[in-house]
């Protein structure tokens, strides 16, 4: 399982604005490298993430090869409710990855 | 990239404005480049942005990312951190919720590019 970062603040009040950043350890393979011997290193990269607040979903963002290796993506939401934020990866190879985080809206 | 910014925007006339693509002009390392993205929109039920595309002239494929964002985001803008192969033009489309595109573009000097070296 790949190392995942994510920053929700805990508390928030409703209505609020917050910053929500989620970072996560991939090497992003281009699929356009060669290795010493000369043969192409296949593509090996996270294609889409997505972010669910409660169920519903906030932020969906597609990847390429151009995506720096472990990802980093910072974006914003409204506090509408206590609940859990959850954060989905998937990309090549099979690779999935969630993540979730708790805040509490007063 | 003419042709992958097609296929996002169809035949709908990109405007100029609104958009604003924060980039370092001048990168040493094209393999890690922070960017971001913010757009000028109340982001209100009515009127909000729907999608930001990234895309570059000279990487070996034109996408960078693509984001889709609904109006309870709050404020239109996002960060991220993407590899950059060559000095070149990187370009921010932003599509709102009433079918208008809206740009703006950046040219970025790369004095070390990204994914074509060799491992």
């Amino acid at each position: 399982m790949a190392r995942a970062l994510i920053s929700v603040p805990a508390k928030a009040a409703r209505g609020e604005i917050i910053t929500i950043k989620a970072l996560i350890s991939h090497h992003m393979e281009t699929g356009f490298r060669h290795s010493t011997t000369g043969e192409l290193i296949a593509r090996d990269i996270i294609t889409s993430f997505v972010c669910r607040y409660n169920g519903e979903e906030i932020f969906r963002a597609d990847l390429s090869p151009a995506t720096a290796a472990n990802p980093f993506i910072a974006f914003y939401t409204r506090a509408t409710e206590s609940g859990t934020i959850v954060f989905e990866w998937t990309g090549d190879n099979g690779f999935s990855a969630t993540e979730q985080a708790a805040i509490s809206v007063e | 990239m003419r042709a992958a910014i097609r296929t996002v925007v169809g035949e709908n006339q990109i405007n100029k404005g609104k958009v604003t693509l924060d980039i370092p002009p001048l990168v040493e390392n094209g393999s890690t480049v922070a960017c971001s993205v913010a757009v000028d929109s109340p982001m209100t039920t009515s009127d909000y942005v729907t999608a930001i595309h990234i895309f570059n002239e000279k990487n070996p494929q034109p996408n960078v990312i693509g984001v889709h964002l609904g109006p309870r985001a709050g404020r239109a803008r996002f960060s991220t951190r993407i590899r950059l192969a060559d000095t070149q033009r990187v370009i921010a489309i932003a599509q709102l919720s009433d079918g208008s595109f809206w740009s703006d573009s950046v040219d970025v000097v790369v004095t070390l590019g990204a994914c074509l070296e060799d491992s």
